[in-house]
């Protein structure tokens, strides 16, 4: 079978480079539930390496009700048996195992089991098991993401002490064209095209980052060096810009280079700056202290950082490409090729940096390839850095965060998804105080919504959000669906986690940074980072 | 037999009171008992959106559901499209899809058909413009107007929404009358960027400039006879060659033959759980409108995964102008205008005129200007003023019927003023 060929449209999202990624990746899910079955489908169908189930249940009338990836002959056969081989069916290049033992049961006997996992996905864990999974996961370095459906409410969390990402892949990303400060050769490039000699049709083909660097350099010498900076010296810049355009009897030609400048104007007097995100990544105290076990990615931020104060005098490495504009391919081209040099000549600078805090941490120099820090250059502008806290802060009274949660709660655009959160951890007490979820019997909903809102007010109360309010209404929602695990909801909170999952195993893209309740009722979710 | 407990979870949502529902909830075991037997719903594309909604449906408890597809299973569609395997490659998607779901979920008919109106809801797995628009004039065409300009319910064919490309997706419920349709809001899809040929021929700059030159300039030229099939692998190496040949001599660098298909088929890159993001988000719309369990979508969900996870919830709104949905879109005539300067005027309107190309006039039952068979019979019509072909102390709506549009646009004349549409 041709790889490529099955494989291709998501090798269009993430590259080859990010197939590899996944096709290493062992994937261990907790719970075959259709939360799990539903994420482990999405990562099977893209071509993870393998992945094992760990799942005690043997399979009921209401697994077949909510789960794809159960067969009826399996009815009270073992849950993680039959869920492995749907799964397996789905693609031969997988393969998959399975361990007949309840998640809890498994975690208090054999903790290094987890070691052996690229990325843990839990489902349909208790607070309390959560809790202590993450600190399983965390001492093995394993990536852990846990997911919930309750009723119509979806809940997943990443866990991590930390995630780096060089390729974030920003849907809009900015053009460093340096047209007002001109490095040397990108100056004598701009200075060799001359336009008052030039034939009408090379006229109209001069690219127009060439007619901005002109046009700025001109401005800058009839204003002491200024840019233009109010809205009517912005004005007079475009009509110089349109004064060099030629003209038949007064009346202009058609240029669409020219049209293009003027459009791109602001490319002059402002040029793109350090974004917020890199800004804090170049100020992390991880930046500072570079030993033989920090990660490549810091290493490199640290090259960065001293590239910044020295070679680049503020600047970040040039990324060397260049947007398309109409233009002659020859001098197309040659535009692209002056950047490309400057590109790779700033990479050169961050590497030599590199090698010097890799040989003074002890390391060997040459340990990061050429490549990967021509890689990291190329997207440096768009580095990211995710951190999460660990499940027992954020639970814990000692360490969570009641006042974000009061606001959240107090909030009109995430009061509902904040109640949802609280409620979801309200049920959990409430299992626990009785030995069944809130709703379990038609007979005792009403009652259930009364013991549940105090549970939920306890917990408030605890977290130091004590006063703020939980509505009745998503009390009595989530009384109503008694802990279902319905099929659609299942199947988006395991699709959010697959994706999830895509971004931890290849470094792309941006996990989410916290906890993200699904709301399916309001067909809406939020993101909490308590 | 249906196994004891097998729905339990959605009996839970189904047979209970809630506190935030639809309008006329109304719980109870009739409604699981609808969904399986009574209620009908159409799935149109059973590709990546449409086989996570068969089985997301199924799994919702519907029991009659039709799907239709006339493609056939390529290996690039393993990559998400789960009921296929292998050995399935070359076969009708929709034959094996409905196979699949219903070795899986017994009780469920699925089955290849056609035809529209009996269905209760339409839920669209489409990847392309053209075939929304056209379900979107199907769904719309049996829509009627009270006399007070009010949908008739009994008329509304609900429909349903959804696409991705990478990691982003939407959801969108479609109910003709009540929600924007596909051409109130045609602006949500950006139109596709076209090269110019001048570039293409002369100042390339880009791989993709070399691959559109071969595809578009060289196949007609030098394979004048051929016909070029994307699918056909030969064809697409023929230009893969040609766009490196071409890139060589400018030094152009990046001409890949995955680029050359990209840019030649306009692939969209497609995952297996974005697409179920969104099929379950459409599925859950599609059961919260035929039962009314919970508040319904209003109306559009966009999903963006890229930086963390980004969702806006957003209601859309109607446009009064809207040809396909509206209760007539308002046009200002004189009683003196001809009815060939008002179909001028029609063709020559901003909003009107692109739905148009030879448009056929009637009046109620009377055919005041046909093409075809019945143009020599209706074109002495052309050069009469409108005073004389309608009853101008009524209210005149005219349908318009075009080979652009599936249904007749309705225009309601208002006499006095300048000709053209007008806000009503």
């Amino acid at each position: 079978m041709d790889k490529s060929k099955r494989y291709d449209r998501g090798i269009r999202v993430w590259g080859a480079h990010g197939q590899e990624a996944l096709e290493a990746a062992r994937v261990c899910l907790l719970n075959a539930g259709p939360t799990g079955t539903e994420a482990l489908k999405n990562l099977v169908l893209g071509g993870i390496h393998s992945f094992t189930i760990v799942d005690g249940a043997k399979v009921t009338p209401a697994d077949l009700g909510n789960n794809f990836l159960l067969t009826a002959d399996a009815l009270a056969g073992s849950r993680a048996q039959c869920a492995t081989e749907c799964l397996k069916e789905l693609n031969e290049s997988v393969a998959g195992s399975y361990v007949e033992e309840a998640p809890r049961s498994l975690m208090n006997s054999n903790p290094d089991f987890f070691r052996q996992f690229t990325l843990v996905i839990a489902t349909q864990l208790s607070e309390t098991d959560a809790t202590n999974l993450d600190v399983i996961c965390r001492q093995h370095g394993v990536r852990l993401l846990l997911l919930r459906s309750y009723g119509l409410v979806g809940y997943l969390r990443p866990s991590m002490p930390e995630h780096r990402v060089i390729e974030s892949k920003p849907d809009s990303k900015v053009d460093d064209l340096r047209l007002a400060n001109p490095w040397p050769e990108l100056a004598a490039y701009v200075e060799s095209l001359d336009l008052a000699t030039a034939e009408d049709h090379v006229h109209s083909h001069i690219p127009y980052a060439v007619l901005l660097a002109q046009a700025a350099k001109q401005w800058q010498q009839e204003h002491g060096g200024a840019l233009p900076s109010s809205t009517p010296e912005r004005a007079a810049f475009k009509e110089l810009l349109k004064s060099w355009q030629r003209n038949i009897d007064g009346i202009p030609l058609e240029e669409e280079n020219f049209t293009e400048a003027v459009s791109n104007a602001h490319k002059v007097w402002a040029p793109p700056s350090v974004p917020s995100e890199l800004r804090a990544i170049l100020a992390d105290p991880a930046a500072d202290t570079i030993t033989a076990k920090s990660p490549d990615y810091w290493v490199l931020v640290a090259a960065l950082k001293r590239f910044i104060e020295q070679e680049g005098q503020g600047q970040l490495p040039l990324e060397g490409s260049i947007p398309d504009m109409h233009a002659s391919t020859q001098q197309y081209l040659e535009l692209q090729r002056v950047y490309r040099a400057r590109a790779d000549a700033d990479a050169a600078a961050v590497e030599a940096h590199a090698r010097s805090l890799l040989e003074a941490a002890g390391r060997d120099p040459n340990s990061i390839s050429t490549s990967d820090v021509k890689h990291f250059c190329k997207h440096a502008r768009y580095l990211r850095l995710v951190r999460w806290r660990s499940l027992a802060e954020e639970t814990e009274a000692s360490s969570c965060r009641g006042e974000a949660l009061r606001s959240a709660l107090a909030a009109e655009d995430t009061a509902d998804n904040a109640a949802l959160y609280v409620l979801l951890r309200a049920a959990d007490r409430f299992y626990e105080t009785y030995q069944r979820y809130p709703g379990a019997y038609d007979s005792e909903v009403a009652e259930d919504a009364a013991l549940l809102k105090s549970q939920a007010n306890a917990l408030l109360a605890e977290c130091g959000a004590a006063g703020a309010v939980v509505s009745d209404d998503l009390v009595g929602e989530v009384c109503r669906c008694a802990a279902g695990e319905l099929h659609v909801v299942a199947a988006v909170v395991g699709a959010i986690a697959a994706q999830e999952a895509i971004k931890l195993i290849t470094c792309q893209y941006t996990p989410v940074g916290g906890t993200l309740i699904y709301n399916a009722m309001a067909s809406t979710t939020s993101v909490f980072a308590f | 037999m249906e196994l004891e407990g097998r729905w339990r979870d959605l009996d839970y949502l189904l047979t209970r009171q809630g506190n935030v529902v639809g309008p006329g909830f109304e719980p109870g075991q009739e409604i699981r008992e609808f969904l399986q037997d009574g209620c009908r719903v159409l799935v149109v594309g059973a590709g990546g959106l449409g086989c996570e909604l068969l089985k997301d449906l199924a799994l919702s408890g519907f029991g009659n559901i039709d799907v239709i597809d006339m493609d056939t299973i390529d290996v690039s569609n393993l990559n998400r499209q789960f009921l296929f395997r292998m050995g399935d490659v070359g076969k009708s998607k929709a034959e094996v899809a409905s196979a699949r779901i219903m070795e899986r979920i017994p009780g469920v008919t699925e089955k290849p058909l056609d035809f529209y109106e009996q269905f209760h809801v339409i839920v669209l797995g489409l990847d392309s413009l053209e075939a929304r628009r056209y379900m979107n004039s199907v769904a719309c065409s049996f829509l009627e107007y009270d006399e007070d300009g009010q949908p008739d319910l009994s008329t509304v064919k609900p429909m349903v929404d959804g696409g991705t490309e990478g990691f982003k997706g939407h959801a969108r419920v479609l109910i003709p009358g009540v929600t924007p349709c596909f051409e109130c809001t045609l602006w949500l899809f950006p139109p596709q960027t076209k090269f110019p040929l001048c570039t293409l021929a002369e100042t390339p700059r880009s791989p993709a400039h070399c691959i559109e030159y071969a595809k578009i300039i060289l196949w007609p030229k030098e394979r004048p006879d051929d016909t070029f099939d994307a699918d056909c692998e030969e064809h697409m190496k023929w230009v893969y060659s040609k766009a490196l040949a071409r890139a060589a001599e400018f030094g152009i660098q990046g001409v890949t033959y995955q680029l050359t298909q990209g840019v030649v088929k306009n692939i969209i890159p497609a995952i297996a759980s974005t697409n179920a993001i969104v099929a379950a988000q459409c599925t859950l719309e599609a059961l919260k409108m035929v039962t009314m369990c919970s508040t319904g979508l209003n109306n559009y969900m966009m999903y963006v995964g890229t930086d963390g996870v980004y969702t806006l919830t957003t209601p859309y709104e109607r446009d009064d102008k809207c040809p396909i949905c509206s209760p007539g879109v308002s046009y200002a005539v004189q009683p003196t205008t001809t009815l060939r300067q008002l179909i001028d005027g029609l063709m020559e309107d901003p909003d009107l005129g692109k739905h148009l190309s030879a448009p056929s006039v009637s009046y109620g039952s009377t055919n005041l200007y046909m093409r075809g068979a019945l143009e020599a019979q209706t074109r002495a019509n052309l050069d009469k003023p409108i005073s004389e072909l309608v009853d101008t102390s009524d209210n005149v709506v005219l349908h318009i019927n075009d080979k652009r549009l599936v249904s007749a646009m309705k225009i309601r004349l208002k006499f006095g003023g300048s000709n053209g549409s007008m806000e009503t």
